[in-house]
């Protein structure tokens, strides 16, 4: 299906992703396990070096990768955290 | 070869093109420049050499055919006569043969064409007309929900939209006989040019039936206007939206509200009216809430606020009427409006304690220590008018007695009177009008029962403006 841009156009046609932030100093990262094989060794590593950092983590994890992430997870992750990792295959 | 050739459109569906088949088998058979479109079924009629599939309907909507049978002559490529449905003696004279069909009545009316069919016009306007749609053209994702595509990208209020197809759109644009590239003006607060077919294109997220764009497209330019203020408007911290009254014979015809819950839900052309002009401004202007729109808390006008003044029963004359326009002139006229506050008064008979009661609510519009305010609207309802038409008073009177009481008394609007702060500096008067040069907007609506009306509070750095709507 074709729409006709109802705006003045000065946007790119593609939607915009959402603006990485400059610095992660001030930020809480969540990182969310998706419950792929192993992805807990990787994101172990990640924490480790963040928190060496001082940067503040938050862990999550999805009761099964074969589906999106409950509703309320998503809510939780979006209302505690400023950025995600999120290991997407093993 | 032949200079001439003969074309008939039919289809199955229709039994007058059932009755003329044996016709253009004999037509067919005296002259092989005959090519007959069929719009349905692709092997109608039998026994035709030259059978064209048009079931795709692209050379009915090309040879601009209505009705069928139609029958068609060119002469060197150019047309030169065509008659519609089966009158013998017509058929005789394009297709060039005498006598056709002996054994058939006289005449016989055709059947609608399927290229005319509601939906299809606009689809088959899409894929072979001229007018061609300027707007930037947005794909969905054949896995994508286009309406959650359409609040991803920014462009509804809140409230689901319609996706603005290129079908709808052409669709919307039959309600105006303005060109789609034309300029209506410059939409704050970005400043972004505004032709027809981007204000249709909101139309159609609005939810609009094409008859209602020529009051959008009224709406959108009296809102554009200096002396109305959008930039400000749409940037104040204050409550204030655009509201839209409209008066005239295109309320009836377009079966706008102004009875029972007139300022409320439930009448798709004063919902959709409202919302097509906040769309605009938003899209547009870029006029986003929490953006350039600073309202602290808004109101609930701002998703739409539109409604008809119930003027088909008054005994005053309409608003659009004090404004110098023809009763039989269809209006917009726009406000800044803050919100909708209830004024009750259920004992008052006599004309002059209505009044009274009325100035004493009208006072409190802001605060109860504002004077030469910006002026409101005031809505009042059936039942009060006719507390006024009952003892003979007009509009006029109504305005002057009104006002009369509407006058504040210095002492009590100086800062610090009765223990609070806000309020004026000593000056020499000893009244001021509460509102700015003893202005005030009547307009009447509402349903057969309530002695209520309402005061629609306003916005001060909005003058309201008054158009004429044109086709």
């Amino acid at each position: 299906m074709k729409m006709l841009d109802p705006t003045s156009e000065q946007k790119p046609a593609q939607r915009e992703r959402v603006k990485r932030p400059q610095s992660l100093a001030g930020l809480t990262i969540g990182l969310l396990d998706i419950s792929k094989n192993r992805g807990d060794v990787f994101l172990d590593r990640i924490e480790t070096h963040l928190t060496q950092r001082n940067l503040k983590v938050n862990r999550y994890i999805k009761p099964t990768f074969t589906r999106p992430a409950p509703i309320e997870l998503q809510q939780q992750i979006a209302t505690e955290c400023d950025v995600v990792v999120e290991g997407l295959a093993d | 070869m032949s200079t001439h050739s003969l074309i008939a459109v039919v289809k199955q569906d229709c039994p007058t093109c059932a009755l003329i088949a044996p016709v253009l088998r004999e037509i067919g058979k005296r002259d092989d420049s005959l090519a007959v479109y069929t719009q349905d079924n692709p092997d109608f009629p039998t026994g035709i050499a030259n059978l064209i599939d048009d079931t795709g309907l692209e050379q009915s909507y090309r040879l601009n055919i209505e009705t069928v049978p139609t029958l068609l002559r060119f002469e060197k490529g150019r047309e030169v006569a065509r008659t519609v449905g089966w009158h013998r003696g017509d058929w005789e004279t394009v297709s060039g043969f005498s006598p056709l069909g002996a054994d058939l009545p006289e005449t016989r009316p055709g059947c609608g064409s399927k290229s005319i069919e509601p939906g299809i016009v606009e689809k088959l306007a899409v894929q072979f007309g001229e007018t061609v749609l300027a707007a930037r053209r947005i794909e969905v994702g054949s896995l994508e929900d286009e309406i959650e595509t359409c609040f991803e990208r920014g462009w509804s209020d809140g409230l689901p939209v319609v996706p603005p197809t290129e079908e709808r759109i052409m669709h919307m644009l039959s309600g105006t006989t303005r060109s789609p590239g034309e300029l209506v003006g410059i939409v704050p607060p970005n400043y972004n040019k505004c032709t027809v077919e981007k204000v249709a294109i909101n139309a159609v997220l609005a939810g609009c039936k094409p008859e209602y764009l020529p009051v959008v497209l009224t709406a959108v330019e009296t809102a554009l206007t200096e002396a109305f203020g959008m930039h400000g408007l749409l940037a104040t911290t204050f409550f204030a939206g655009p509201m839209i009254v409209v008066n005239g014979p295109i309320t009836r015809k377009i079966g706008m509200n102004a009875r029972v819950n007139a300022l409320g839900q439930g009448n798709r052309a004063n919902a959709t009216i409202g919302r097509a002009l906040q769309l605009v401004i938003r899209n547009i202007g870029g006029g986003i809430p929490g953006g350039i729109d600073r309202a602290m808390l808004g109101n609930p006008g701002k998703y739409t606020f539109c409604f008809a003044e119930r003027e088909d029963d008054s005994p005053w004359e309409s608003l659009a009427v004090e404004r110098g326009y023809s009763p039989d002139a269809s209006t917009v006229s726009l406000f800044a409006a803050s919100g909708v506050t209830p004024i009750m008064d259920q004992a008052s008979r006599d004309p002059d304690a209505l009044c009274r009661s009325f100035a004493a609510c009208l006072k409190a519009d802001g605060h109860p220590k504002h004077a030469n305010s910006p002026p409101p609207v005031l809505v009042i309802s059936p039942e009060h008018t006719r507390r006024y038409a009952d003892a003979g008073w007009s509009k006029t009177r109504f305005r002057d007695t009104l006002n009369q009481y509407l006058q504040l008394p210095v002492a009590e609007l100086l800062s610090g009177a009765g223990g609070i702060p806000e309020g004026i500096r000593a000056i020499d008067k000893e009244t001021l009008p509460k509102f700015r040069n003893n202005t005030l907007h009547i307009v009447r609506a509402g349903g057969d029962a309530g002695l209520f009306s309402a005061l629609i509070s306003s916005w001060g750095g909005s003058q309201s403006i008054t158009k004429e709507i044109t086709p």
